[in-house]
């Protein structure tokens, strides 16, 4: 691959999916790419950017889903959920119990694990959320991913890393090597393509939002505008979760960190007067733009 | 340090475990089957038992029962690794008293989640 095409390549999934590969990472590209190329019976990277050039649109779109991380399990850190559970949960029943509705959205959903893991720990809620009505919108720029999710079909290595035992038995059927969730479960969420750079504010406001390792491949000005456009459907009595080494500070004051729960935030209701960004340090570009 | 008793008639898979599990910063004891696990059990209870379900002279299951049974048999968390695979089978075990179960194969990620879970990590 020649310097060329590798900046060829690392401006079209900045563009197209805000991954900001810095300039080490050839490595990645080949060993991601490559396959893809021989499966388009094509030699190698220098053909499969010359395809893309001459208006391989099929061709671009399977290029940015490949280079996209769509590592996820099942209950991935665990104390999430907990928080979800003992936390978040606890309060938003208390909160909506008039209206008795809630909306959940997983950013990035990948393959499912995220969205159905919430929608069973909902289910295990029981007579506390029994008659109200619940979304959980499920959403990712792959519809190759979009659609393992929706099938809910699961190889016996992916249901054994964070379901506990006990779920398995309760929300799977097996089918041959494979186990497939309840159709419950898999009712309970709606999937959708969605490119996080694009405007969201269709899908409505939301009580929680799990973004969990997805904006770590993106650069500072990326997080800090969709921290903002997610401020906007956010409910304001609503809750942020991020991945574990992921954090709003520095970034945005759009929200503000839980005190009493790390990697929650909830919208911060005392912004600064310029729009938020510009009194944090290293933010005064953002602010300028 | 806490202790896991792998239960296990294959020696490879006493091996792996072992790896794995000592990699976590669990001392380990081994078995060859479930009689010679209660034996294990009885001179003093560990924190884990990995437990294989087909063995020879015990099974993994009866052994379970036995152990269950003890004096003080109800502390230690046992996690099932067998190639009983089937829901019947899983059901069978958490009724007996399992804590969590793996399916064979199992790699590290499997074992760290399943302790995990359990509280042991």
């Amino acid at each position: 691959m020649t310097p060329l095409d590798y900046e060829f390549l690392r401006k079209l999934l900045k563009d197209r999916s805000g991954l900001d590969l810095s300039a080490d990472k050839q490595y990645l590209v080949e060993s991601r790419l490559l396959p893809l190329a021989r499966r388009a019976n094509l030699p190698g990277i220098p053909e499969l950017v010359q395809k893309m050039k001459s208006g391989g649109d099929q061709l671009t779109t399977q290029v940015v889903e490949a280079m996209t991380t769509n590592e996820t399990f099942f209950f991935r850190d665990k104390i999430p959920f907990d928080h979800l559970r003992e936390g978040i949960l606890p309060a938003l029943i208390q909160a909506r119990a008039s209206r008795r509705s809630l909306r959940i959205w997983s950013a990035a959903c990948s393959t499912g694990q995220e969205p159905y893991s919430i929608a069973m720990c909902l289910r295990e809620y029981g007579a506390a959320l029994a008659g109200w009505r619940i979304e959980i919108v499920a959403t990712d720029l792959s519809q190759e991913v979009l659609e393992k999710s929706k099938a809910g079909l699961y190889s016996q290595f992916e249901v054994q890393r964070g379901l506990p035992i006990q779920l398995l038995v309760k929300y799977f059927t097996q089918l041959g090597e494979l186990w497939q969730l309840s159709a419950d479960i898999r009712g309970m969420v709606q999937h959708r393509q969605l490119n996080l750079l694009h405007d969201f504010s269709h899908l409505g406001k939301f009580d929680v939002i799990f973004c969990r390792n997805v904006l770590i491949y993106f650069d500072q000005d990326t997080k800090a505008q969709i921290f903002e456009r997610m401020a906007k459907v956010m409910e304001p009595d609503g809750t942020l979760l991020l991945g574990a080494a992921e954090s709003v500070v520095g970034i945005t004051d759009a929200f503000r960190p839980n005190q009493e729960r790390r990697g929650l935030y909830q919208i911060n209701p005392v912004r600064s007067p310029r729009g938020g960004a510009a009194l944090l340090p290293g933010l005064k570009v953002v602010a300028a733009r | 340090m806490r202790t896991c008793l792998v239960v296990d008639d294959s020696s490879v898979i006493r091996k792996v475990a072992r790896r794995i599990l000592e990699g976590l910063d669990f001392q380990i004891v081994e078995a060859e089957d479930g009689e010679q696990a209660l034996e294990i059990c009885k001179r003093g209870l560990p924190d884990a038992v990995l437990l294989d379900w087909n063995m020879p002279v015990m099974d993994g299951y009866e052994f379970l029962g036995n152990l269950r049974r003890m004096p003080g048999g109800d502390a230690p968390k046992v996690v099932f690794c067998t190639t009983e695979n089937d829901v019947a089978h899983i059901a069978r075990a958490l009724h007996a008293g399992a804590n969590e179960y793996i399916m064979k194969p199992f790699d590290k990620d499997i074992v760290t989640a399943k302790f995990q879970e359990v509280g042991l990590i």
